[in-house]
C-alpha cells in the first residue's frame, strides 16, 4: 500500500479514495439489488420485504402448483434448447465459412448477420408478427425457435469468430494434405479446438431465448405463451409475488451458466 | 513451344476455376444463416417500409403526417432524454469502474468483471421485478429511508422517469463498462509513466494521454447503450407504469390498442432510420462498430 506519494507524479491510494468508494457502490448497484430477491422470495406474507418477517415457501408451492407457469416453463425451456441448436449449428457454420472464405462480400455477408442485434427488437416484433399471420406460425413453437434463433445467430457469429481467430488454419490445411475431406478435418481438428467458443455460443442462445420478451409478447399466445410473456403480463397489471420464487430460480439459473462460460473462458485462455 | 504455354494456360484456368468453387461452398455455409435473418428480419422490414407509404388508395404519406402531431413529439422527446440521461450516468459510473479494474491484478479483476458479467445474464424481466419491488411506495428502498429519518415521507421512485432512469442504468452498465474496460486494457502503461516523467501531473497525464487512448471504448460504449436505450421496450412499460411514453411502446400501443398498422410502421420506419443513422455517425466518428460488436 502506497501511503506517500514517492515523486511528485504519483497519487497514494487514501487520495483517490473516493475512486474507490464510488466503485464499490456501482459493483453494489450492480448486483445486490438483484440478489435481495432470493430472500425476499421466502415471505410468508403478500407483501414482500426485506429481511421477510416469516418464513415460508408458499411463492415456490404456488409456482409449482400452478399448471399455467408449468406450462409457461415447459413452453420456454423447449424453444431455449431448440433455439440453441438452431442458432449454434447455423452460426458455426457460418463463422467457419466466413472466416475461412476469402472472397470480398464476406465482409457484408457478416454485417446482415448481425442486423437482428441492431434493429430494436420492437420494430421485429411486429415485422415477425405481420410475417407469421399468413404463415399461421403465430403462436407456434417453430414461430418462437425461428425468431429466437435469428436473434441468437449475431451472438453466436461474434463469439465464434473470436475463437477461431486464435486457431491457426493451417492445421486444417494439413490434415487435408493428409487425405482427410474438409467436412472430416473439420470435425476432428478444427471443432475440437474450437469447442469452448462453441459452447460459450451455445450457453449465450440459450439465455437469449429464455430471456426475450417482445418478440413472445407479440407472437406467442395462448399455449404458446412463454415464462418471460407470462412474468410480464403479470408485471404489468399487479405485482404476484409468485414471481420472486421464478425470480430465484432464474437467477441461479444465470449464476450456473455464468460460472459455466466463466471456466470456458479460462480453459480458452490458457 | 506455344503447345507447352496453351497447357499451363489451360491448367492455371482450371486451377483458378477450382479455387473458386472451393471459396464459393465455404460461403454457402453461411447460407443457412442468411436465409434465417433474410426471412425473418429483412422481409418483414421491407414488408413495414412498404406498409408505411400504403393505404387503401395506394401511396400515401398520412401515416408520416400524423407523426407531426404533438403527442408523437413529446413521445420522441421523452425518449431522446431518457437515453441522453442513461449514456451519460452509464459513462459516469462506468468510466471510473473499468479504469480501475482495467488497473487491478488479474485475480481482483476477474472479481469486478465477474460483477459486471452477472446482471448481464440474469434476466432482464427478473432485475426489473427487482427494482419494483425495491423502488415501490411501500419498497425496501423508501422504508429504509424512512427508518433512517432521511424522509418522511415515502418518495415517489417508480412508475415515472425516476424509476425508468434507474432501472434503465442498470440494464445498460454493463454494455458501456464492457468496451471501456477492453479498450483501456490495451493501453500501454509506459504512456503515463512517460507523460510523468516528462513533468504533467497526473491530472494532467489522465486527460491527455488516457482520455483520447480509452475513446475508441468509450465511442463504443456510448454507442450501444444510445442505441439499445433508444428502442427500449421492457423495461420502460414496466417501471415507467404507463407514465413514460418511449416510441417502442408507442409501437406497440398503436398495434395492441388501435391495431394501426400504418402508423406502428411509420413508427418503426422513422426508429428504424433514428437508429442506423446514429450508428453510421457514431462508426464515422470512432470506427469502433468491431469494437462495439465484440462488446458482449
Amino acid at each position: 500500500m502506497l501511503r506517500r506519494p514517492a515523486t511528485s507524479t504519483q497519487i497514494t491510494h487514501l487520495q483517490r479514495l473516493w475512486l474507490y468508494i464510488l466503485c464499490g457502490l456501482v459493483l453494489f448497484y450492480l448486483v445486490v439489488p438483484t440478489l435481495l430477491v432470493i430472500p425476499m422470495s421466502f415471505s410468508g406474507s403478500r407483501f414482500l420485504s426485506f429481511p421477510p418477517e416469516t418464513w415460508s415457501v408458499r411463492w415456490y408451492k404456488a409456482y409449482f402448483n400452478s399448471a399455467e407457469w408449468r406450462a409457461a416453463t415447459s413452453v420456454s425451456l423447449q424453444a431455449a434448447a431448440w433455439t440453441t441448436v438452431v442458432a449454434t449449428v447455423t452460426g458455426t457454420l457460418a463463422a467457419y465459412g466466413l472466416h475461412c472464405s476469402r472472397m470480398r462480400i464476406t465482409k457484408h455477408l457478416s454485417v446482415l448477420l448481425v442486423l437482428p442485434m441492431i434493429i430494436p427488437v420492437i420494430l421485429l416484433a411486429v415485422g415477425i408478427f405481420m410475417l407469421f399471420a399468413p404463415l399461421q406460425l403465430n403462436s407456434s413453437l417453430t414461430g418462437l425457435v425461428l425468431s429466437h434463433s435469428t436473434l441468437a445467430i449475431p451472438l453466436v457469429l461474434i463469439t465464434v469468430t473470436a475463437g477461431m481467430r486464435n486457431f491457426d488454419l493451417n492445421q486444417e490445411q494439413v490434415a487435408r494434405s493428409l487425405g482427410a475431406s474438409r467436412p472430416k478435418a473439420f470435425l476432428t481438428v478444427t471443432l475440437p479446438q474450437i469447442r469452448n467458443s462453441v459452447v460459450s455460443a451455445a450457453l449465450l442462445s440459450f439465455v437469449v431465448s429464455l430471456d426475450e420478451v417482445v418478440i413472445a409478447l407479440l407472437i406467442a399466445g395462448g399455449d404458446m405463451a412463454t415464462l418471460p410473456r407470462r412474468m410480464f403480463l403479470a408485471l404489468r397489471d399487479e405485482i404476484d409475488p409468485t414471481i420472486a420464487s421464478i425470480s430465484t430460480i432464474l437467477i441461479l439459473l444465470s449464476i450456473l451458466l455464468l460460472g459455466l462460460s466463466q471456466f470456458l473462458d479460462r480453459k480458452r485462455s490458457r | 513451344m506455344s503447345a507447352a504455354e496453351s497447357t499451363d494456360r489451360q491448367n492455371e484456368a482450371a486451377l483458378a476455376r477450382q479455387a473458386f468453387t472451393e471459396q464459393l461452398r465455404l460461403l454457402s455455409l453461411s447460407f443457412p444463416a442468411l436465409l434465417l435473418v433474410g426471412f425473418i428480419v429483412l422481409v418483414p422490414i421491407g414488408w413495414l417500409f412498404w406498409l408505411s407509404f400504403m393505404d387503401a388508395d395506394g401511396f400515401t404519406l398520412a401515416h408520416y403526417e400524423r407523426l407531426l402531431h404533438p403527442s408523437y413529439a413529446l413521445t420522441l422527446r421523452t425518449t431522446f432524454e431518457l437515453a441522453f440521461l442513461v449514456t451519460a450516468v452509464c459513462v459516469v459510473l462506468g468510466y471510473p469502474l473499468a479504469y480501475i479494474a482495467a488497473q487491478m491484478s488479474p485475480r481482483s479483476a476477474r472479481i469486478v468483471l465477474l460483477c459486471v458479467l452477472f446482471p448481464f445474464w440474469t434476466s432482464l424481466l427478473v432485475r426489473t421485478y427487482a427494482w419494483l419491488v425495491l423502488l415501490q411506495r411501500r419498497g425496501q428502498l423508501n422504508t429504509w429511508l424512512q427508518d433512517w429519518g432521511i424522509i418522511d415521507t415515502p418518495l415517489r421512485l417508480v412508475h415515472n422517469f425516476t424509476g425508468t432512469a434507474i432501472g434503465m442504468v442498470h440494464i445498460m452498465l454493463p454494455f458501456m463498462i464492457l468496451p471501456l474496460y477492453a479498450a483501456m486494457k490495451s493501453i500501454d502503461e509506459n504512456y503515463m509513466r512517460a507523460a510523468a516523467n516528462l513533468g504533467a501531473s497526473p491530472v494532467k497525464a489522465f486527460w491527455q494521454i488516457y482520455v483520447p487512448l480509452s475513446l475508441p471504448g468509450l465511442g463504443a460504449g456510448v454507442m450501444v447503450v444510445f442505441v439499445l436505450s433508444l428502442g427500449f421496450y421492457v423495461t420502460p412499460a414496466l417501471l415507467g407504469g404507463g407514465r413514460v411514453m418511449m416510441w417502442a411502446m408507442q409501437i406497440e400501443r398503436s398495434l395492441a390498442v388501435y391495431s394501426d398498422w400504418g402508423a406502428a410502421s411509420a413508427l418503426g420506419v422513422v426508429l428504424l432510420v433514428i437508429t442506423l443513422a446514429i450508428l453510421w455517425l457514431f462508426s464515422r466518428l470512432t470506427g469502433a462498430v468491431n469494437a462495439a460488436a465484440g462488446g458482449r
